[in-house]
Formats: structure tokens, sequence, C-alpha cells
């Protein structure tokens, strides 16, 4: 096995990621399912602006949201999305090594980031703000929660990745896995920019 | 896994492991029949009760029940499963390739939709079957007691999941997966009805998942969306479900109108007329059936502007789907037509489809829209589009494809005793009901009063859904009674497009050499131009094939299991079925899988004998 490797590293193609045919419907196909959660986040947020104001007796998005939490938490995944491209930067070199440790650091950081959720949740659950309590709680709830859920995916996908591949070196079948797993990082990504702007800007200044 | 043992397997086994496309797709129509039996019997019921006034034949309740699996079923777990094997099985013949973009991922597809199909129906086993139409309007849903909008939800978001996967496949599979010289514009009209629908699947589903999700958190976990008191709002239901409902109707009929762009032309003799103009009005339907979900709501309150505006969008509509009906016309014109069962149905689809388009601008006409909204006129209306469309193009697809996909052609006279009985009594059923709506007779209800001028015409309507059911039967005699005719099963209607040119039945590899497209319709390009025979794109040469897997019904099951945790409220049952879905998921992640090699010999002797 290990001599094969070595066989393949040195025969590998410039981008190993979309280089058989299967990497490349691995590529496509994740790009369509990334149009579909757009639907599905794009639902979500609707639901959030139809309902944001309906907060009946509890507590309301201006009593609940701190700026600087939710400055630390875009801070940590927007850095992630950075560690996810040194990591595709790395895989491109053929630096195997560099591709680990910046995935790791990116699982790194969507762990902080899942963190400061569970602690921001803790703390707007003892203002006062249960899932049942109002339209607004609930929404809210359900649309980060949701983009809590697919972060909380991703680092457990990363993980399982890192783990399998650990000392394998760059292949031609991991390669597409490392890459679309780097495309969904960005995608919740960028999920999260919005929910920045639609639910805390616009709950604080809107 | 060497070849010779994937051929010897258990029968039961390979078709719970298979990943090969065609078996796929023959699993999605048996599954698919299946329920639309099951929904055929429901209707049947409900057109009894509705016989004569005043029946208490079934319960109100029950009504209730059958007029929501009814909806469900036809909608989610028939016609859709149905267009699905057809185009599982069809699409990769028809492009030239071996397999499907995912193999793996389209056989899980498949088990999701059944799985969560039983889902659904175990309801009726469990003390009530959902009761607020398929539609499930909050708040009657989101209040219904007992379990049956449970099932309903969970069932559609298992079953769901497994439609929006195949889309994505669907999608991929037409774009990476084109044999050399077949562009685009050169792919057969099927392909691209279905590429424009899998594409309408992609962008609706994830708002139905996102509906139910909601609808499953308000029952099951207190949420309060749609609870007015809490500040919720009843109307997001309806945007999130018609937004997604609206263009599931594109998805239903696309691939219908590419099954007719197919039976048309073969039996016309003649090109498709306006290929080109036939693919833009596709995308243009597809494209502004994502514009037009709120004409399901014209009366809900929106205002004259938004009921103005998409009154509008829907009536662009007609515009597309009016240069269709006039190339199908104009492929026919001066054609040698045959009239096969195939080209019957397409024939009967025709004006059928047209009565169903002139009732649907009249009711996207918002004004008059409030004296058609939830009467039979309504139920009129769209059965002519999903029967007279969708359904007469699955049975077109059935008796054009039959002997490609089964080895044996149907008997064309147990064919149009059916196609006639059919024909006949799907107008009588409809028909009546048109004015039945315009008396004001509402739809959903379980019985009318007696000397109101509703009796005789219901009583019409329900001769018919019998003469439909033994038509249907017909049908059923005619797949067991025509085994016999195992014949000209290659290339029986002197065929245009790719898959004719594969031998029956079709290898697991379908083409021993990827054929070379010079031309639309490149089967009929190659018998009137070349020498009749599809030349290679590529030498012999041994042929990857991805090896069977149980993983896919692994991964549905455990999603059941997390269902029936959830409608119980069993903690347990859900996490350890999310165990054994997501198990599953790192199993298929973690233990890389490269397929096997069928050897060139085993090929040479296919063809051989093949030939």
């Amino acid at each position: 096995m290990a001599d094969h490797q070595a066989v393949e590293k040195q025969t590998l193609p410039p981008n190993p990621e979309k280089a058989t045919l299967d990497g490349r419907n691995k590529y496509l196909g994740f790009w369509f399912f990334l149009g579909g959660e757009t639907v599905l986040f794009g639902s979500l947020f609707g639901t959030y602006l139809g309902l944001r104001g309906g907060v009946v007796d509890g507590p309301g998005p201006a009593d609940l949201f701190h700026l600087d939490l939710v400055f630390i938490m875009t801070m940590i995944l927007l850095t992630s999305s950075l560690t996810s491209v040194f990591a595709v930067i790395n895989m491109k070199r053929g630096n195997y090594k560099g591709l680990l440790m910046w995935m790791w650091a990116t699982v790194a950081l969507g762990i902080a980031f899942l963190g400061f959720e569970i602690y921001e949740f803790y703390e707007y659950y003892h203002a006062g703000l249960g899932f049942t309590t109002s339209a607004f709680a609930s929404s809210f709830y359900t649309l980060v929660g949701t983009h809590g859920a697919h972060v909380a995916f991703g680092v457990a996908w990363i993980t399982v990745l890192l783990i399998r591949y650990r000392n394998t070196g760059l292949t031609l079948t991991n390669a597409p896995k490392f890459n679309t797993a780097v495309l969904y990082w960005h995608f919740i990504d960028v999920v999260w920019v919005f929910i920045f702007t639609v639910v805390y800007l616009l709950g604080i200044g809107g | 896994m060497s070849y010779a043992k994937a051929q010897s397997k258990n029968v039961v086994w390979d078709w719970l492991t298979t990943v090969d496309h065609k078996k796929v797709g023959i699993l999605y129509l048996a599954g698919g029949a299946f329920f639309f039996a099951l929904g055929g019997i429901e209707a049947v019921l409900m057109r009894i009760q509705l016989m004569f006034p005043d029946l208490a034949i079934v319960q109100a309740q029950t009504f209730n029940e059958l007029l929501t699996l009814h909806g469900t079923t036809m909608i989610f777990l028939a016609a859709m499963p149905l267009l699905f094997g057809f185009m599982n099985f069809i699409i990769p013949l028809q492009i030239g390739a071996r397999d499907v973009a995912f193999p793996f991922l389209n056989a899980l597809g498949f088990w999701l939709f059944f799985f969560g199909g039983l889902l659904l129906y175990v309801s009726l086993f469990t003390g009530g079957a959902p009761d607020a139409g398929w539609t499930a309007y909050v708040p009657l849903s989101s209040n219904s007691p007992g379990q049956g909008l449970d099932y309903y939800v969970l069932g559609l978001q298992v079953s769901g999941l497994g439609t929006l996967i195949g889309g994505i496949n669907f999608l991929v599979t037409i774009i990476n997966m084109r044999a050399p010289g077949m562009s685009m514009m050169r792919m057969p009209l099927f392909t691209w009805s279905s590429f424009v629908a899998s594409m309408l699947i992609l962008f609706a589903f994830p708002a139905l998942t996102i509906g139910l999700l909601l609808l499953m958190l308000e029952r099951l976990f207190g949420a309060t969306y749609f609870a007015v008191d809490f500040g919720g709002n009843v109307i997001i239901w309806q945007h999130l479900f018609w937004i997604f409902g609206h263009p599931e109707v594109y998805i239903l009929i696309l691939p219908a109108f590419g099954i007719f762009s197919e039976v048309i032309p073969t039996f016309a003799k003649k090109r498709l007329f306006g290929y080109s103009a036939m693919v833009f009005a596709t995308l243009i339907i597809g494209f502004l059936g994502f514009m037009v979900w709120a004409h399901h709501m014209f009366t809900v309150g929106m205002g004259p502007v938004a009921n103005a505006i998409f009154a509008v969008a829907t009536m662009a509509i007609a515009v597309p789907t009016g240069i269709k009906i006039f190339n199908w016309l104009l492929t026919l014109w001066g054609g040698r037509i045959q009239f096969t069962t195939a080209n019957l149905f397409a024939l009967g689809f025709l004006p059928s489809f047209v009565m169903g388009g002139v009732t649907g601008v009249m009711l996207a006409t918002s004004a008059a829209n409030y004296q058609f909204h939830d009467t039979y006129f309504v139920v009129a209306h769209f059965h002519y589009v999903i029967i007279g469309g969708v359904v007469l193009g699955i049975f077109a697809a059935a008796f054009y494809w039959w002997p490609k996909m089964f080895g044996y052609r149907l008997s064309e006279t147990l064919g149009k005793w059916f196609f006639w009985l059919f024909l006949i009594g799907f107008h009588m059923t409809f028909f009546v009901q048109h004015f039945l709506g315009l008396m004001g007779m509402p739809r959903r209800v379980a019985s009318f009063l007696p000397g109101q001028g509703l009796d005789a015409m219901n009583f019409i309507s329900t001769l018919g859904a019998f003469l439909m059911s033994i038509a249907f039967i017909i049908f059923l005699i005619a797949i067991f009674a025509s085994t016999k005719n195992r014949d000209n099963v290659q290339d029986p209607w002197d065929g245009r497009t790719l898959e004719w040119t594969v031998p029956t039945p079709v290898p697991e590899y379908n083409f021993a050499q990827t054929p070379l497209v010079r031309d639309l319709d490149p089967y009929w390009y190659e018998k009137h131009e070349g020498d009749g025979k599809i030349k290679a794109a590529e030498p012999l040469g041994e042929i990857h094939m991805p090896n069977a897997t149980i993983l896919p019904v692994t991964i549905s099951a455990g999603l059941i299991v997390a269902s029936f945790g959830f409608i119980y409220h069993i903690l347990p049952l859900i996490i350890g079925g999310f165990i054994i879905t997501f198990g599953a998921m790192f199993v298929r992640s973690v233990k890389e899988d490269h397929g096997y090699h069928i050897p060139v010999e085993d090929i040479k002797r296919d063809k051989e004998e093949g030939k």
C-alpha cells in the first residue's frame, strides 16, 4: 500500500480534486446541493423576517443581542474560512501536511464558534427567550440553530476526513472529498454573514 | 469484488443492494405503481361516497383522510416516482452514458422515497391517517389531533429528501456524463425536460423541507410560528408550501412533455418540429414556474396589486405552453402517423391538456378566482392537467419504453381498449366537475344534499371513475398477458434516439463502447445518412462499475426508526435511528469502495450473444 501511494503522489495532476470524472461529478453535484441549501436558508430567513416582530410578552431582538459577542463569532467563522483556503492552497501545492494542519485549524475554529453559540443560546434562554416563548423566539432559534447544526455537521465531517486520511497522503480519492468539505464550509460561512446582517444588525439597528 | 461474484447473487439481495440505474428505475416504477394503485383505490372510495346525495358509506373523518392520502400519494408517491423510474432507466441511455453520476445516491434516493411513503401509510394502522388535505394548511394541520399529521410531516420529509437527491443526480448526470458529440442542443427532449424538472426539484423542495420542519417543530416541540396568539402567522405556511407546490406541478408535467416529444416524432415519422423552441419553452416554463406560487392564494387577502402581478405571471405561462402544443401539432402535420397505443396516449393528451390549460387561464383571472376557489372547478382543472398531462404521459411512456425495459411488447389490442376506456372514463369523471364547481359544490366535502341539481353529475362522475378503474385493470392484465411478445424488442418503433441502439435486455454497462453522436436524433441520422449503426467513440476496453451496497437501505431505515421516535416522543428511538443513519453514512465515507471492472472478454461474449 505504502509504495503504491508513493507512485500516485508523483503522478498526481495539478488539480487533483477535479482530475477524475468522479471528482468533477462530486464538485458539480455539491454546487447544486449548495443551490438547494440556499433556498433552504432563504425560506428560513423569510420565515424569520416575517415573524421577528412577533415577540408577544417575551424579550425582543434589541433586548437580547450583543454585538460584541456576535462580532467575535463572526471573526472566528471568517477566519475559519481563511484557514480552509490555506488548506486548499496547500493541497494544490501537494503539501499534504499543510493541508491537514490548516484543516485541523478550521475544525478548531468551528468548535470555538459552536461553543460561543451554545453560550449565546444559554444566555438568551436565561433572559427569558425559550424556544416556545414567541414566534420570534421559535423562528430565531430555528434559523440560527439550523446554521449551527450545519457547522456541527461540517466539524464532524472534516474531523472524520482528517482522521481517516491522517497518513495516506494526497490521493485522487481524498482530494475531491477535502475540496467539497471546504466548499461546504465556505457556504456556511456565507450564510452566517447574512445571519449577522439580517438577524443581528437589523435586530439592533432596524 | 470480481465480475463473476457480482453476477451470482440472491435475487432479493440483488434488488435491495443494486446501484444499477436501470434496476433503480424499475424499482421506482414498481414502488410508484404500488402507491398509484393505493391512491386510485382512495379516489374510487371517495367517488362511491359521492355517487348519491346523503350517502354514509364512509364517514366525514374517513373522507378527510382519504382525500388527504389520495392527493399526497398521487403527487409525491405515484406520479413523481413513476416519472423518476423512466428518467432513471432512459436518461443515461439517451445521452450515451454507462451510468448515472452518483449510483449510490441514486439508490439512496429510491429507498428514501419508498420508506417515506410506507411511513405515511403506517398511519392508517395507528389510529388515523392525516386529515388536513395534501396542502396541510395551518392551523388545521398544526392543531389536528392524533398522530396522522406527524406521519404526513415525517413521511414527506424522508421521501422529499430522496427526491432532492435524485434531482441532483440527474442534473450532474446530464451535464457531466454525455457521450462525445451529445451537445446540450442535441439532447433528446425527454432528457432536456427532465433536466429542467430536476432544476425545479433542486430549488423547490428545500422550501417544502423547511415548511415540513416548521410544522414538525410546531406539532411536536411546541414552536409557535403558526400560533397567532404567540405572534405567529398562518400565511407563512401557505407561502412556503406553494413556493414548493407550484414548481412541483411543473416537476410533474415537464417530464411528461418530454415523453410526448419523444413519442410524437417517432410515430409521426418526422423530426420534432421546432426543437430549439421546445427547449427554450421548457426553460421558460421552468423559470416562470417559480414566479406564480401565490395564484393559489388569491383569496387569502394579499391585495389587488399582488393578485394582479401573480395573475399576469400565471397567464404568461400559457405562452410557452402554447408554443409546445403548436410544435407537437406541426410535428404531426404531414407526418405518416402510426396509431400505436403510445401515440394514442400522446394524441389524447393534446386536447385533454389544452382543456386543463384553458381552465388554468380562467383560474388565473384573480377576480374570477374568488368564484372558483375551493370548488369542484379547481378539482376538475388540476385533474385535467395532471391526468390529461402527466398520467397520459406515464402511460404513453410505459407503452413506448416497455420493450426496452422489460424485454417484451405490451399487447396493442389490450392497450387500445385501455386507452379508450381510460380516456372516456377520465373525461366522464372530470368534465362534469367543471359544472359542479360553477354551481357551487365545494371541494373536499364528504357529502351533498339532494335536490340541488348536483345529483346527476356526481353520479356520472362516479361512473367515469369506475370506467377508469376498469381501464387500469385492463392495463394490469396487459402487463401479464403480453409476456409472449418477445420478438422485435430492440428497436420496435424505428427509434430515433440512443436508447434503441443498445441490446435488449440492456447489459449492465449499457454501451459496450461509448457511442459517437453525430446529429440530433442520432439513430435516425445513422439509419438515413450512415450504415444504420452508431459509431463508437472509443476502442473496446474493460469497463468500470460500482459495487452493490446495502447502505442506502440502512440509511433510509435509520431515518424511519428516528421518525417513529419523533412521532411517539421516544428519545432512544430517535438517537438509535440517527446512529444507524449517520453510522451508515460514516461507513460510506470511510470505507473506500472503488468498484470493479468488467473484463473485455465478457463484453465481447455479451456482444456475440446479443447479435
